[in-house]
Order: C-alpha cells, then sequence, then structure tokens
C-alpha cells in the first residue's frame, strides 16, 4: 500500500517539474505564449486546461477497455470536445471579461497536445485513480507555467501584477512584453533557466 | 586520404623559416597577416569618429553621454556573459565598443540613459552572446538591440528633436525627421540640409558628409568590400528612382533616399558587418540587392517611415542560406570520372 501511494505521488509530482508542460515537455506552447499577457489570463487559461484535462483523463481511463484502439483518437476527441465545450460555455457565463481576453484559445484547448498526449500516453494504459494524478500534476504544473510567464510579462510590460500596480511612475513599460515577441523571449528565457536547473540538480541529464 | 596530400614537407628550402630545418606547407591558408581582431576593429572605431564628432556638434554632449552609456554597457555585458560562462574574457577586441557606438548612434538624441543600458545589454547579451559571442551571431547586435528598444519604448525611439538645441535640455525643440515629414506631411527636406547632418534625427545618422569619411577611410584601409555600401546604396537609388521618375511631386528624389535617416551609417557600417554579411561574391549581391529594395519598400508604402533597419535585419536571417548556396565551385567539382 505504502508503495502505491508513493507511486502516486510520483505521478502527480512529475507534472510540476521533471514533466512540467511547456518547460520540459514543450508540449501546449501555443496557449503559453498567446494568452500569458497577464497572470490572470493565464490563470484562467491554466485552470480551464487542467478541467478539461482531469475530465479528459478520467473517462478515457474509465473507458480504456471499451474504447477500439483503431479508433481511439476520434473517441478522445469526441471527449475532450465534449469537456472544452463545458469549459467554455463556463467561462462565457460566469467569467464573462476573461472569456473574452482569452478569445479563441478556450476551443482551442480541443487540439491542445498536452490533453490528447497524456490520454495517449497515461490514461489508455491506466486505472482511474494514478490518471487523476496524473492529470493533477500536469494541469497544475501547466498553471503554474502559464502564471509565471503570465507574471512576468505582466510586471514588465504592464509594471503591474493581477492589475495591482506594483512599479511606480519611473518604470516605462515594456511594450514588448505583451508582444508576441516578449512571450517568445521570455519563454526561451525560461526553458532555458529549468533546462540549466535540471542539469545541476542531476548532473548528465539529457537537456533539450 | 593520403598523408602526403594533407603535408608536403620540403627539405632545405632556402625561404623556410627555423622549424627544425623543414618547411612545413600544410592546408591553405597560407598567408601569415598581420591583420587581427582588434587592429581592424580599432579602426573601424576610428572611421566612426568624424560621425561621432558631427553628432557631438548637432545634438550636444548629451550625444556623447549616450555614446558613452551605450559603449560601457555594451563592455560590462560581455564581460558579464564571458566571466558566467568560464570563457576567456575579450572585451578589449573593440567589437562590444562597435556595437555600442552604433546602437547609440541609432537612438534619439534625448533618449533615456536607462533605455540606451537596455538596449546596450540585450544587443551583447541577447544579440550577440547567446549565440556563442562574435563569429556566431546571425543578427547584427546593434540593429537588434535598436530593434528590441523600438518594441520596447515605440514612443521615446521615435521622439526627435531639432539640431543644435538639445545643450539647453529644457528647451529643445522637438521635430520631425527628414524621412517622417516625407511619409506624413508629404515635404521634402533640403539635400544641402541632409548632406551636412542639420536635420532632426538619431545621433550619428543624420550627418551624410561625417559618415562618408568614416567609410572612405575604412575603404582606403580595405576593410570594407566595395560591393556593400555601393551594392546597398545603388539599390536604393536606382529602385526609388523608379517611383520619382514615375511621379517626382510624390516620391523623394534618389538622393534624398540615400542621404536621409540611416541608409548611409547602414551601408558603410551596418551592412558591412564582416560576421553578419554573406562571404561569396554572388551572396553579397543578392543580400545588398534584396536589403536595398526592402528598405526602399518599407520607407514608401510601409507603416513605419524608416526601414533601413528592418531591412538589414530580415536579410541577415538569410546569411547563412546564402553562404551555403552561393558557394563557388571548388576547382574539378562536378567533374565525372568516365
Amino acid at each position: 500500500m505504502a508503495e502505491n501511494n508513493t507511486s502516486l505521488f510520483y505521478e502527480f509530482k512529475k507534472g510540476l517539474w521533471q514533466d512540467i508542460p511547456p518547460f520540459r515537455l514543450v508540449l501546449g506552447t501555443c496557449p503559453t505564449l498567446a494568452v500569458t499577457n497577464s497572470v490572470i489570463n493565464g490563470i484562467a487559461m491554466g485552470l480551464a486546461t487542467l478541467f478539461v484535462l482531469l475530465g479528459a483523463n478520467i473517462i478515457i481511463s474509465a473507458l480504456r477497455k471499451y474504447i477500439a484502439s483503431q479508433v481511439r483518437i476520434a473517441a478522445y476527441v469526441v471527449i475532450i470536445a465534449l469537456l472544452v465545450t463545458v469549459a467554455d460555455m463556463f467561462l462565457a457565463a460566469k467569467f464573462p471579461p476573461i472569456s473574452k481576453s482569452l478569445g479563441p484559445y478556450v476551443p482551442l484547448i480541443i487540439v491542445n497536445c498536452i490533453i490528447l498526449g497524456r490520454a495517449e500516453a497515461f490514461a489508455q494504459k491506466n486505472p482511474v485513480v494514478p490518471s487523476i494524478m496524473d492529470a493533477l500534476g500536469i494541469g497544475i504544473g501547466f498553471t503554474l507555467s502559464l502564471a509565471t510567464m503570465g507574471f512576468i510579462r505582466e510586471l514588465l510590460g504592464f509594471g503591474s501584477v493581477l492589475n495591482i500596480k506594483l512599479l511606480g511612475e519611473w518604470f516605462e513599460p515594456w511594450i514588448v512584453m505583451i508582444l508576441p515577441a516578449g512571450a517568445f523571449l521570455v519563454y526561451g528565457g525560461l526553458v532555458a533557466l529549468v533546462n540549466y536547473i535540471s542539469s545541476r540538480k542531476t548532473p548528465g541529464t539529457e537537456t533539450l | 586520404m593520403d598523408k602526403t596530400l594533407e603535408k608536403t614537407e620540403i627539405k632545405e628550402s632556402p625561404a623556410a623559416p627555423a622549424q627544425g630545418g623543414k618547411l612545413v606547407i600544410s592546408s591553405s591558408p597560407h598567408f601569415l597577416n598581420t591583420e587581427s581582431i582588434p587592429k581592424i576593429m580599432h579602426t573601424v572605431v576610428m572611421a566612426l569618429f568624424p560621425a561621432t564628432a558631427a553628432s557631438v556638434y548637432f545634438f550636444g554632449f548629451r550625444a556623447l553621454l549616450l555614446i558613452l552609456v551605450c559603449i560601457g554597457a555594451c563592455l560590462v555585458t560581455e564581460y558579464a556573459f564571458q566571466k558566467i560562462r568560464n570563457k576567456p574574457v575579450k572585451i578589449y577586441d573593440g567589437s562590444a565598443a562597435i556595437t555600442g557606438i552604433l546602437l547609440a548612434f541609432t537612438l534619439p538624441p534625448g533618449f533615456p540613459i536607462y533605455g540606451a543600458i537596455l538596449g546596450s545589454v540585450f544587443a551583447i547579451g541577447v544579440g550577440k552572446m547567446l549565440f556563442g559571442g562574435l563569429g556566431y551571431n546571425i543578427f547584427n547586435p546593434a540593429l537588434l538591440g535598436r530593434a528590441f528598444l523600438m518594441a520596447t519604448y515605440p514612443v521615446l525611439t521615435t521622439t526627435w528633436v531639432e539640431p543644435r538645441t538639445v545643450q539647453k535640455a529644457v528647451d529643445a525643440v522637438s521635430a520631425a525627421t527628414p524621412l517622417a515629414m516625407m511619409k506624413f506631411e508629404g515635404k521634402f527636406a533640403p539635400l544641402s540640409d541632409l548632406f551636412i547632418g542639420n536635420v532632426a534625427g538619431s545621433l550619428g545618422e543624420t550627418s551624410v558628409i561625417a559618415i562618408l569619411i568614416g567609410g572612405l577611410y575604412l575603404r582606403y584601409k580595405g576593410y570594407v568590400n566595395w560591393k556593400l555600401p555601393l551594392g546597398y546604396l545603388g539599390t536604393i537609388a536606382v529602385f526609388s528612382g523608379i517611383f520619382w521618375l514615375i511621379n517626382p511631386a510624390k516620391y523623394p528624389s534618389p538622393l534624398f533616399h540615400v542621404c536621409a535617416g540611416g541608409a548611409m551609417l547602414a551601408a558603410w557600417f551596418m551592412v558591412t558587418d564582416m560576421v553578419t554579411s554573406p562571404t561569396t561574391a554572388l551572396g553579397q549581391w543578392i543580400f545588398v540587392i534584396c536589403a536595398g529594395i526592402l528598405a526602399v519598400i518599407i520607407r514608401l508604402f510601409g507603416g513605419l517611415p524608416e526601414g533601413v533597419m528592418y531591412s538589414i535585419l530580415f536579410m541577415n536571417a538569410f546569411v547563412p542560406l546564402l553562404n551555403k548556396h552561393t558557394r563557388p565551385k571548388v576547382f574539378g567539382e562536378g567533374y565525372k570520372v568516365q
């Protein structure tokens, strides 16, 4: 039982650093670059993805014995599309401003490689409980990544965090940080940083 | 491969240097030149001196301050990167100083000091050191720094002042550059002012005569391939001349295009950058002609008044491709053995 617990915890923990989606797996880069010009957008996008990922992993791992492997991708896409529609309508109903600022990127969660990737790589081979832990770990890791990107870009691009002015009048905002170019700069810097730290922690680790 | 092909040993040759009595001829290059990176770079710094003097004359000591800040920030950034990566410190070779001077030359005279430092750090850090240092960078570092500042501070980088008013910093008169006047007001500045540099604009870009003196000095020293500056300016002149002939009232003359904005500075000091320009003759022609056409297209039809910076950065991206596909044939290459 103890061993089972540690492996469950491992499934959760790996998404937070070792397999953190945008920086180590380099999956889901499209929302990472597109919607992280503020912290709140990043967190909203991350939570929407977490919800879809959790639901998809649960349903797919529960149905894994009944989905014929020849049509599994089509079946996964139908399941994911259902969940994304729920998330999209929920955001539009409860948080219209966020839904508006995220624009088409919420419906685009359907084609987010993280979700299909976890379904294919994990949920279809594992029981429900480990799949839940996997989804939680990867989803929270993704949310934290987007929040970090959003934090850096909002701080430098607007001088604020969560719409609270942190840097005073002396600070001239770096407009580039809220433009796509800034997203690429921050993303590249963070990938390099994560790779650097992991290569220091475990010498000889293969870096991307 | 046969060893004798690689290394031929000639015994008792009269010209042989004392290397154990043998002259060792290895694969080319054979000439030992006295040229070195510091020597070339210091000559370029000398060549930039007239333009520096002109910028101080027209925009006051504020210009000198900006130039010194940019040089200092570039040197410190290069030093920091080389220290952190445990590489030999080579800040005295002058390449970082040139990046600093050129970056400062592209800034408006009233540009804030912190912005100049930020641009210098980006130019050297991202533009040069992240690629592996001098010789490995794809883009011209100074132009990359300028492009970053353009995206970061779009208002500050396009706020110009009238020349010879900055000394009294309080009443510096804001003004439009000749290119902006051409684009947004349809007015053409007189060519004589452009030639001397008595117009609003970036620090070191305004005075055509000062840049020309420096550029010709570099040509005299043999560090500039004539194809690059003349090809670039010639393309700008010919391509803009076509539009001028069609409608002289709407489009300015080719001479205006050559003298206005950053064309002259870029032609002599940025297009000719040894690292970021092609090495083959055909590649160089393609590089300068495409860059010249792009600059004119951006100036006449783009959203920005000045297109020189983006034209060169854009073509820099193609340099590895040009070098690869315009490589001349090695003697005997393509000959089929019967």
